[in-house]
């Protein structure tokens, strides 16, 4: 009998492949909120990363030129010289904050000069002052104290710290590439909260359908997957196409003169930096992936 | 298979069943009869673990149906096939598709069989309606496309509720065949009905016992059915 061979047989085939994201109706016009979220959340997280990138940039050059920032000069007839150096290195060695003095050697000296006077200036017989350089602690040192002293102990010594105002741009500089960062969590948090907020309300949209599945005897993992999969995807997509377009954003801007550390002109990727923001839309869906399936089965477990 | 211990049950108010026994043994072929109202379905759903005894004991497969934990509930669904009086489809997949759905939701291989479908879904007499979506069809076709689902899975146990209710007697007697095939070949099968001549029916081509719900309680039907 024909019915008896089916029937025989009917344990062991199904209908579609991606099945578990076909038997849950997409919400239509939702459906394309979240995509659209996710692409505004990736473009303001591409900004996020390219300021705080750029902050970071400027923070390593500008603490760089900090830590050489100070030169003491010493004019002092030639014959004194010998001991208004030893004097000046002295007070430098027993200042706090100072972590070494360097005396600039003439070979070194001549080296700084030549862009200005050509290669055959005749060091020796110029009066030229001689450079020490400071190089700074972390703790910093008290530069009016320092100019006291050096005042008092070798007349003719002039500390040189000028660019020493750029101090506090350092720390805003790093409290900036911090900021971004933050934001960048921060945006990861509001796409987790918000895909958790579609996810549920989907879930919640769709009580019959889960029921129904539950009849035939789906078990929790196979209904989430279907919403887990549909919002990761969403979230990727929009993620992809945010990103994409805050990276076009970002190549657009006017460059500058790298070295000039001008902030505005300075807001890019750099060489390896790029691969950051392509690290947007594969995170963004593995937190719809993290958050939906969180949603899902804290959901179905309220069911029964 | 299925066993009911003393089992009670009420939906908050008084009993519908109470300290109702019943023991589904492999390859037994069940009728269950009872005035509308008198709880038959509520014992397929207890029987399909739907809902829990208030007091008394579900035994599934050998599990006590309040131990058990969720995945268990539906690995245990799997090898029970049921048959609602109120069908329980998804309405936006075709009719194909619902009656598939056991075999999708249990995660089997796909393709290899959908001549066997069409075979079974042409035995229901629905070949023409695969492709509609369940509110198109009449309560009848709805009926005959939740017995399908059922059985699709091949499963150890059937349980149908009233699955000719809405259908012409030749189309009963088809349903019919359908179950006492099932039946012939080892499954348990438990059908929920009113019609006494299906009842009668049957009893000429397998050994099936007919149980009656009377005040909330199994009786084994009189020597006329
Ligand atoms: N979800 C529910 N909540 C409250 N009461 C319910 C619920 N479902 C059924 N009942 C009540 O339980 C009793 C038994 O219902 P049940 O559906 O089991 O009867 P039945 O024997 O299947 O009837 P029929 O032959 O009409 O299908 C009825 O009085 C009904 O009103
Ligand atoms: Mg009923």
């Amino acid at each position: 009998m024909k019915l008896r061979e089916t029937l025989a047989t009917l344990g062991t085939f199904g209908l579609s492949r991606d099945g578990a994201e076909r038997v849950v109706p997409s919400t239509g016009a939702t459906a394309w909120l979240t995509t659209l979220t996710a692409a505004a959340m990736a473009f303001l997280a591409v900004f996020a990363l390219a300021l705080s990138l750029a902050a970071g940039r400027m923070a390593d050059r500008w603490s760089d030129e900090l830590a050489r920032s100070s030169t003491v000069r010493i004019s002092a007839p030639a014959e004194q010289m010998e001991a208004r150096v030893r004097a000046v290195m002295e007070v430098l060695t027993t200042t706090p904050g100072i972590a070494s003095a360097r005396l600039i050697d003439e070979t070194e000296q001549r080296a700084l000069l030549e862009p200005w006077f050509g290669p055959d200036l005749p060091v020796d017989a110029l009066p030229l002052p001689r450079l020490v350089e400071v190089i700074e602690t972390g703790a910093r040192y008290d530069s009016e104290g320092l100019r006291l002293r050096l005042a008092a102990e070798a007349p003719g010594a002039v500390l040189d710290d000028h660019t020493r105002w750029r101090r506090p741009l350092v720390q805003a500089a790093e409290r900036l590439r911090a900021l971004g960062l933050a934001s960048v969590l921060l945006i990861g948090g509001a796409v987790a909260g918000m895909v958790t907020l579609a996810a549920t309300a989907a879930l919640a949209a769709n009580a019959r359908v889960i029921a129904v599945l539950r009849l035939v005897g789906a078990r929790d993992v196979y209904i989430a997957r279907g919403f887990v999969r549909r919002f990761t995807r969403r979230a990727g997509l929009g993620a992809a196409l945010g990103t994409a377009v805050g990276m076009a954003a970002v190549a657009a801007l006017p460059g500058g003169e790298a070295a000039t550390g001008a902030f505005l002109t300075g807001l890019a990727f750099e060489g390896a930096e790029w691969l950051w923001p392509i690290a947007i839309p594969p995170f963004a869906a593995l937190v719809a992936f993290a958050a939906t399936r969180a949603a899902a089965i804290r959901m179905l477990r309220g069911i029964t | 298979m299925i066993e009911l211990e003393q089992a009670s049950f009420s939906y908050g108010g008084g009993d519908i069943l109470s300290e109702l026994s019943l023991h589904l043994a492999p390859g037994t072929f069940h009728f269950l009869t009872g005035p509308s109202g008198s709880g038959k379905s509520t014992l397929l759903k207890l029987c399909f673990m739907e809902l829990q005894p208030t007091r008394g004991q579900a035994r599934i497969f050998g599990q006590d149906v309040r131990q058990m934990d969720r995945d268990e509930v539906a690995r245990a669904r799997r090898r029970i096939g049921i048959g609602h009086q109120d069908c329980q489809f998804i309405d936006h997949l075709s009719i194909a598709e619902n009656v598939a759905l056991p075999l999708e939701v249990s995660g089997q291989d796909t393709s290899a069989a959908e001549a066997d479908l069409r075979e079974l879904l042409g035995w229901v007499g629905l070949s023409g309606q695969t492709a509609q979506l369940p509110p198109e069809l009449s309560g009848g076709e709805r009926q005959r496309a939740a017995l399908a689902r059922a059985v699709i899975m091949s499963p150890d146990v059937v349980l149908a509720d009233e699955p000719t209710g809405n259908v012409d007697w030749e189309m009963a007697q088809r349903l019919l065949a359908l179950l006492v095939e099932l039946n012939r070949m080892g499954k348990t099968v438990l059908v929920a009905t009113h019609d006494l001549n299906l009842i009668r029916v049957a009893k000429a081509q397998v050994s099936a016992r007919v149980l009656r719900i009377v005040r909330g309680r199994l009786q084994a039907a009189g020597a006329d059915l």
